[in-house]
């Protein structure tokens, strides 16, 4: 496998590269801060990735560096067959509410953005013969809910994107993995009160690569919310109306 | 978000005290520390050596700051980020053939916290202890300057700071060299032995032989029992030795809530003593023994801190100078049983030559460990007396370890505290880093 990694040096992403990494595979970083790149490629060095783990800059506000840090990976790889997008951006709703500045960044970030450098990594991929590219959504797109309005509608946009990707080129060797975290204890979530089944980056990380490996084309981690978010997706909207999550 | 402080519940392994305080935490630790008058790791120190000074005053939590840096495959130079824990680098190295040069009795503790508390290991004898290892430190001061320590440049600082309990800087990054291993499997011979006598022979014999010892001793057997007890030997098996079957990591188990105090009481813990003796059933044992299973058996149960219950433990750690005989522990451990003490787990080990931390916990003897449950009267007491034996012996406790020992014993009992408050002055005059230890030993007030 030759991965190409956005957003690894952080949380679940940071897990998904070590365990690439374990297996001695061939990874490409991509992130907008240059010094944390290099700390994070030489560690997922020493943990066995093999060779010298490539760094490009790649900024998720700046879309205009998706093709070119893209373009990069490419090259030093000598092409490549996996796309693993953990960058994204978090914020609670009451600041987004506050903060219409922050609203735009959001939206444009975790949709807008992080389609278009999907549409990259795709065309690249498909150019190649085929591959895998494995998005981190979130189970905030499951269902409007109050806590995770504005979030929830960028993801809710960004998983109908990836499942309509997975309808088009799954046959002709495009494999769409979208990954919807419920709550996992990474920077994101700091400070925030924990609830029932909140998951490390280590265990998502194991979850995903599972599914990255079998081409499944959408994963709940940690597991249990695959049931908790398929009740509330079939709670009515007078119920929804009343309760806080 | 993670640039924010948090508020959270903290507490050392012992679960006592309990804090409420302010967390930082990310994987940019520099980036974090400037805000924080402490840096804490896993927590795993027993008392309040991780603990904020006040609720007022921010920790920052180093575990996502886990990175390994740089690694020279010839000659084991490991140069990593402060919070990389050593479960982290034991799944990493061990079955490349490397292990760290010296390892406490638990893999969920963090670089930082082995520089800061100076840990020793089985192999104190030959090897003393983590800091001796340590080649260099980088660390944030107070004012927020970043700096290099070692033996070379900042000497005092680095000797400081080994065994400093994160008192004179935050430790960012942790530079030592890795050992190589014939195979990730430990040869142990282990033996059953009726009296204390045996055992602290027994454990100055086999320091010529053996790289790494320890012995479990009774704390509850008494007269002519007192301390006996189960007397280990190991050392890294040849490959010739080590099983064929893969190498796979133990099972761990977990305990799934908080134990009701009255489960641990003096029968119980007799009976746990009675049955560990005598799971020995031959007096010698030899064989090849998984590397988990020797160096943390204690990790095979997740959380069992909550076995002690609501009102937690404390474990009480002293080196007594033993040069002539045993006596000294002899006494110990008579006190102990006297005040009423009783114990799960009593640890004894030697100990060999002084390292260069200057609040180190090793020096030349008998080093004794005793977990007891917290008692809200009676806890306090029991640790000024063993306190007062300990000051009248000569010897001194380890902090990592402590909750309740009181600031004059602690003066009385570490006549390098002064060489250590100079230095520390020097670094950082307002005494901006601190934690709820210094406040109680070394008189840090606002």
């Amino acid at each position: 496998m030759k991965a190409v990694l956005f957003g690894a040096s952080r949380g679940m992403g940071r897990a998904v590269a070590r365990l690439l990494a374990a297996r001695g595979e061939k990874l490409f970083l991509l992130e907008h801060d240059l010094e944390e790149l290099h700390r994070s490629a030489r560690d997922l060095e020493i943990r066995g990735a093999e060779g010298p783990v490539g760094v490009g800059h790649c900024d998720l506000l700046q879309p205009q560096t998706f093709a070119p840090a893209l373009e990069q990976a490419q090259r030093v790889l000598e092409g490549f067959d996996t796309v693993v997008v953990t960058a994204g951006l978090f914020a609670l709703q009451e600041e987004l509410e506050r903060d219409a500045e922050l609203t735009a960044r959001l939206l444009a970030a975790d949709f807008t953005n992080t389609v278009l450098f999907c549409e990259e990594a795709r065309k690249r991929l498909l150019a190649g013969g085929g591959g895998t590219l494995c998005v981190f959504s979130s189970v905030a797109g499951e269902r409007g809910r109050k806590p995770v309005i504005l979030y929830g509608a960028a993801k809710a946009g960004l998983s109908r994107y990836l499942e309509g990707l997975d309808h088009k080129f799954r046959a002709v060797g495009l494999k769409t993995v979208c990954v919807k975290p419920g709550f996992v204890k990474t920077s994101m979530t700091a400070g925030l009160k924990p609830p029932p089944f909140a998951g490390t980056p280590e265990a998502v990380a194991r979850r995903v690569l599972k599914a990255i490996d079998r081409g499944r084309p959408e994963v709940y981690v940690p597991s249990p919310w695959r049931g908790v978010m398929c009740v509330i997706r079939c709670l009515p909207r007078f119920v929804m109306r009343r309760v806080n999550f | 978000m993670g640039r924010q402080p948090y508020k959270s519940i903290l507490a050392g392994w012992g679960r006592h005290p309990v804090v409420e305080g302010l967390v930082y935490k990310s994987e940019n630790l520099a980036a974090i520390v400037g805000a924080a008058t402490l840096s804490r790791g896993l927590g795993r120190s027993y008392g309040d050596a991780s603990l904020p000074a006040n609720a007022h005053s921010p920790v920052a939590d180093t575990t996502w700051a886990n990175r390994l840096l740089s690694f020279d495959p010839v000659s084991g130079l490991l140069r990593a980020e402060a919070g990389v824990s050593l479960y982290d680098l034991n799944r990493v190295f061990l079955t490349r053939g490397w292990f760290v040069p010296v390892s406490p009795g638990t893999q969920f503790v963090t670089l930082g916290g082995m520089a800061a508390s100076d840990v020793h290991g089985k192999n104190h004898h030959c090897e003393g202890s983590f800091g001796e290892h340590v080649r260099r430190l980088k660390l944030a001061l107070a004012d927020g300057r970043i700096m290099e320590c070692s033996d070379t440049e900042e000497r005092e600082l680095f000797r400081a700071t080994i065994g400093g309990m994160g008192l004179t800087g935050h430790i960012l990054e942790v530079e030592f060299s890795l050992r190589p291993i014939p195979s990730p499997w430990v040869w142990c011979e282990s033996e059953r032995l009726d009296d204390l006598d045996a055992i602290t022979a027994g454990l100055k014999e086999a320091a010529h032989a053996w790289p790494m010892t320890v012995a479990w001793v009774d704390c509850l057997a008494r007269g002519k029992k007192l301390g006996r007890g189960i007397l280990m030997k190991g050392r890294w098996a040849e490959i010739g030795e080590a099983p064929r079957r893969l190498f796979s990591w133990k099972r761990r188990w977990r305990v799934p809530f908080q134990f009701p105090g009255f489960v641990l009481n003096r029968a119980s813990m007799k009976l746990f003593n009675l049955a560990y003796f005598w799971k020995h059933i031959p007096r010698h044992r030899a064989g090849v023994m998984h590397p988990e299973a020797f160096f943390y058996p204690l990790d095979g149960l997740d959380d069992w801190n909550l076995i002690y219950g609501r009102r937690g433990f404390t474990q009480y750690q002293c080196v007594l100078p033993c040069e002539t005989d045993n006596a000294p522990l002899r006494r110990f451990l008579e006190l102990f049983r006297s005040l009423g003490g009783s114990g799960f787990l009593c640890v004894v080990k030697d100990c060999g030559a002084e390292g260069k931390g200057l609040l180190s916990f090793p020096r030349p003897g008998l080093s004794i460990a005793v977990d007891f449950p917290v008692h809200p009267r009676k806890t306090q007491a029991l640790v000024d007396r063993l306190n007062e034996l300990v000051i009248e012996e000569g010897g001194r406790i380890y902090l990592t370890k402590d909750a309740f020992t009181r600031a004059e014993h602690f003066r009385a009992m570490e006549p390098r505290l002064e060489s250590f408050n100079a230095i520390r002055r020097r670094y950082d005059p307002q005494a901006r880093l601190r934690s709820a230890l210094s406040v109680r030993l070394l008189g840090d007030n606002f």
